[in-house]
């Protein structure tokens, strides 16, 4: 099968509004007689689904939360990314599209990418529109910050919550048409397999948290927006369901899963503290608009904070070494996140960390505070103070941060055309769970931006020229293909059940965690890659028998829900260190360690790798990789420089 | 430090509940609760017993899912915290911490200490929004709001639907979580064309799920985790009273 991305002909400010015009329509009174499942709530699902609803098409949206509003979404803090240049600081759609291509490290779709830039400003009317409480000037009118890998101020936020309040902007769209009865959810449903039928995508297998039953559920198109694996590296700042089971399970179905090995570690987050410890907290990019990050230059210094004997307050300007603002005098803090993050491991790795364990780094206001007083730095950052004081006991506005990256999120996801249509007719993918605009490396902002692009804009309109084509039957869920897909979940589950073994989920996942971590994290190479791909393959077959899971499965069992999520976890992550493995080149998060530049960046292979690696899933045997060759006619691929 | 858990188990909606006390050495104070509710779940799981179920997520203070009533406060003993950002540096060695689910009757318990919640959605449901459709929305800056307005609406909209409020309160009310909603969007000017059906709605809603009347004591305001203030209540209740007005 030849990959084709179904990118418009013409140039490519033009590409979007001529596909848009060539595109098939439901007229208005067929509408109610499709039926589309949305399988997520985050910001691209309930956005989807409202815009959906709103057109008039009859919507059914999961969820494995007990509300929409609890998705992972909600967690997002530092801001959403808009060309909307209202500081004439000379912004436009070309300069975001060319940041985005080029923070991607030339591992992104072009086009897309453009359309990306384009609707961006759509988005931040529509959430004002709601009633989104997007931070302002004293004249009113919105305000903005700097993120990372830009040189101009263009994201909106709403203190540090900035993903709760647009999610809450979907959920109130949602709850509207749910008023209105274009849009039916159900919470405590977790997707557990995808249905094909003649080669399409018709619906889907749920388990009911509570009750343990299992349901068949059939549409017209299902679209699946179920966010991003960051967990399968056990400790990540997601939440701590979220989890590849969804799109996993469609990969297995025939859907194409692109670029899994390119994950974000994300600079700022609170380092860990123990062994108990059950995920890590970020702490938003935006802070590195006014913190600024350093090490002791000396090792005695460094060593000394560790065991407590100096603090950094103790550390005089001249023995502190910035090192963002050394190495990246043009960026300085505002650096990408995965140079920010390879800068603070090296100085760890090299001794100059400043926590117990060594890996640690700090995040400090003391001159911003100096410059601008403690309001104007609790107006912008108070709840995320508050929040690391919580978890900490340290007060930031005293005594600076201490920082270290962790993994925050997913670049890789299931393949999709320019329709965000997957690999398999009528499955639709949205948000983090696909392989997405961001090529090898995410700018901070950007999900927020590309989950509502997808949801609000790009999905409602693609998906009618494929639902224009098909008849309005409804779709029986007694097919065999129903049937088999339903049974196939009842006997994993109890397959599960029935090990009892000696290890519980999150002992088999934490060791899972580590391994995916210590190989396929911030640097890998083809000894380590190689390695773990034996590790992983002895894990998983520990797994099935010495598992051990508590209670039954008609009941409210989260042991359960963990397991099958570990399951999938433990055949994606030999997928990653495959594609990891294959890619001999540095690029943006994917950082092997025998291709780097004479000063330790990533050094990319445009010859050989400007493509996106698709994976066909073939039972026992290898997946089959295909590739998407990618064409850079607008932003010419150079080495990537933030000095 | 050590310390002894007295927990409520209840199987599920139907079966009655009791407490059982368990007793989890090797506690560090940097632990928050819930790591420590993991740890001892680990141990009962090894010991071929039943974990405690509760409801948890993001376990930074935001989703809203994690909420349980600890030594008689809905999430436990500090202020502006969800349960999740409750740290063990909290207690003391040897303390005895009881642990119960949220209690009202429009909240019932599905096993442990997980509750249903899904009357707060029902409410927004009825009203908690503004109408507009995707695509159908003007120029973002065309509308300026001042600061302090912008700033007093994003101060309700904050609530993270957590439901606390509820438990704190000896009538049930949800007063303070329906009120966030309606003053978040009756201070903004996207707001005004629904502000008199919204309320009336919302108020509707809110009395058919089985929610008490607010007595105004206060207890809500200082459990919610968010710090919603009592102000939105008295917002909501000028809201209420203007579109009854507006009606009649
Ligand atoms: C701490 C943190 C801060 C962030 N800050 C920012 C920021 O400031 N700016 C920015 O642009 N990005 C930020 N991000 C990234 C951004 O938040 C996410 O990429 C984005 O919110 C993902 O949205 P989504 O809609 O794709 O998925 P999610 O919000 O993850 O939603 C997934 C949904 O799918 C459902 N689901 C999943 N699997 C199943 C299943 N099998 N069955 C049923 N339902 C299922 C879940 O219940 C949920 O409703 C941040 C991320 C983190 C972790
Ligand atoms: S008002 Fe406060 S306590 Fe009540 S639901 Fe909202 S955040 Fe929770
Ligand atoms: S787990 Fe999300 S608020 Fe506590």
């Amino acid at each position: 099968m030849k990959l084709d991305a179904k990118i418009p002909e013409g140039p490519i400010q033009n590409k979007w509004k001529k596909h848009k015009a060539n595109l098939k329509l439901v007229n208005p009174a067929n509408k109610r007689k499709y039926e589309i499942i949305v399988v997520g709530t985050g910001l691209a699902g309930a956005s989807a689904a409202a815009s959906l609803g709103e057109l008039g098409y009859r919507v059914k949206v999961f969820t494995y939360h007990d509300s929409p509003r609890r998705a992972h979404s909600i967690a997002a803090q530092g801001g959403i990314n808009a060309a909307k240049n209202y500081h004439n600081d000379n912004d436009s759609v070309g300069r975001l599209f060319y940041d985005t291509i080029k923070g991607g490290d030339y591992r992104a779709r072009e086009a897309n990418v453009y359309r990306l830039a384009e609707l961006s400003v759509q988005i931040i009317d529509q959430a004002v529109a709601q009633g989104v409480p997007f931070a302002r000037e004293y004249g009113g009118l919105l305000d903005n910050r700097s993120f990372g890998g830009a040189q101009v101020a263009r994201t909106f936020y709403a203190a540090g919550q900035t993903g709760q309040q647009l999610l809450l902007g979907a959920y109130s769209a949602l709850n509207r048409q749910v008023a209105e009865k274009t849009v039916s959810v159900f919470t405590r449903r977790e997707m557990l397999d995808l249905v094909v039928v003649d080669g399409r995508a018709r619906g889907i297998i749920v388990r009911n948290l509570v009750t343990g039953e299992f349901e068949r559920h059939s549409a017209h198109a299902v679209v699946l927006a179920t966010g991003g694996y960051g967990n399968v590296y056990y400790l990540s700042t997601n939440a701590k369901h979220s989890n590849v089971t969804a799109i996993w399970r469609a990969y297995k179905r025939g859907a194409f899963f692109a670029n899994p090995c390119f994950t974000q570690i994300h600079p700022t987050c609170i380092p860990q503290s123990g062994s108990y410890q059950s995920k890590l907290t970020l702490m938003s990019e935006s802070l590195r608009n006014d913190g600024r990050v350093w090490v002791p230059k000396s090792r005695e210094v460094a060593e000394k904070i560790r065991r407590g004997e100096l603090t950094a307050n103790d550390v005089s300007e001249s023995e502190r070494d910035y090192f963002l603002e050394r190495r990246y005098p043009a960026f300085g803090n505002l650096v990408p996140r995965d140079v920010a993050s390879r800068a603070a491991k090296e100085r760890c790795d090299a001794g100059y960390g400043i926590v117990p364990t060594g890996l640690g780094v700090f995040l400090d206001f003391r001159d911003a505070i100096e410059r601008l007083g403690k309001e104007v730095i609790r107006e912008r950052y108070g709840n995320l103070f508050q929040m690391y004081e919580k978890i900490t006991g340290e007060n930031p506005y005293e005594t600076p941060m201490k920082i270290y990256p962790a993994v925050h999120y997913t670049m890789g996801g299931l393949w999709v055309d320019y329709n965000l249509m997957s690999t398999i007719p009528g499955l639709y993918v949205i948000g983090e769970a696909n392989f997405s605009d961001h090529g090898a490396n995410r700018l901070g902002a950007s999900a927020l931006m590309q989950g509502l692009a997808d949801g609000y804009f790009i999905l409602p309109v693609t998906i009618g020229d494929y639902l224009a084509t098909l008849p309005f039957d409804k779709i029986s869920t007694d097919l065999a293909e129903f049937k088999d897909a339903e049974q196939k979940c009842i006997q994993n589950t109890e397959r599960l059940i029935s090990i009892q073994g000696n290890k519980t989920v999150d002992e088999l996942h934490r060791e899972l965690g580590k391994i995916v971590w210590d190989y396929i994290g911030m640097s890998r190479n083809r000894e380590g890659l190689i390695l773990a791909r034996e590790k992983i393959r002895n894990l998983r077959e520990e797994f099935y028998r010495n598992l051990r899971i508590p209670g039954g499965r008609h009941e409210i069992n989260e042991q359960l829900e963990r397991a099958g999520r570990v399951q999938d976890f433990l055949e994606l992550a030999e997928l990653m260190a495959l594609d990891a493995l294959h890619r001999e080149e540095s690029c943006g998060g994917h950082f092997r360690e025998e291709y780097q530049t004479e000063d330790g960046e990533a050094k990319r292979n445009d010859e050989l790798f400007s493509y996106v690696a698709a994976y066909e899933f073939r039972g026992e045997e290898e997946p089959t990789l295909h590739k998407e060759m990618l064409h850079f006619e607008y932003v010419k691929p150079t080495q990537r420089s933030y000095k | 430090m050590k310390v002894h858990l007295k927990i409520w188990r209840q199987k599920n909606q139907q079966e009655k509940g009791h407490f059982e006390t368990y007793t989890v050495d090797e506690v560090n104070e940097h632990m928050s609760f819930l790591e420590l509710l993991d740890v001892l779940n680990e141990r009962l799981i090894k010991e071929g017993k039943d974990p405690v179920a509760f409801s948890h997520d993001c376990r930074e203070g935001i989703c809203g899912s994690c909420g349980m009533v600890i030594n008689g406060r809905p999430h436990g003993p500090d202020s502006l915290i969800a349960t999740c950002q409750l740290h063990m540096r909290q207690f003391r060695d040897g303390d005895t911490i009881v642990v119960e689910p949220f209690r009202a009757k429009a909240f019932p318990v599905l096993k442990d200490l997980v509750v249903d919640r899904s009357a707060l959605d029902r409410i927004l449901q009825a009203g908690g929004y503004i109408t507009v459709n995707t695509g159908s929305a003007p120029e973002a800056n065309s509308i300026p709001i001042p600061k302090k307005i912008a700033e007093e609406a994003f101060s309700a909209a904050t609530c993270i639907g957590c439901g606390a409020c509820v438990a704190a309160c000896k009538n049930s009310s949800a007063m303070l979580f329906v009120a966030a909603k309606v003053s978040h969007l009756a201070l903004l000017p996207q707001g005004q064309a629904e502000r008199t059906e919204r309320v009336k709605k919302m108020v509707k809603a809110m009395d058919k799920e089985g929610f008490g009347a607010c007595s105004n004591t206060g207890a809500c305001e200082a459990e919610c985790p968010k710090g919603i203030s009592l102000r939105h209540i008295a917002r909501m209740n000028r809201e209420y009273l203007r579109a009854t007005f507006i009606a009649e």
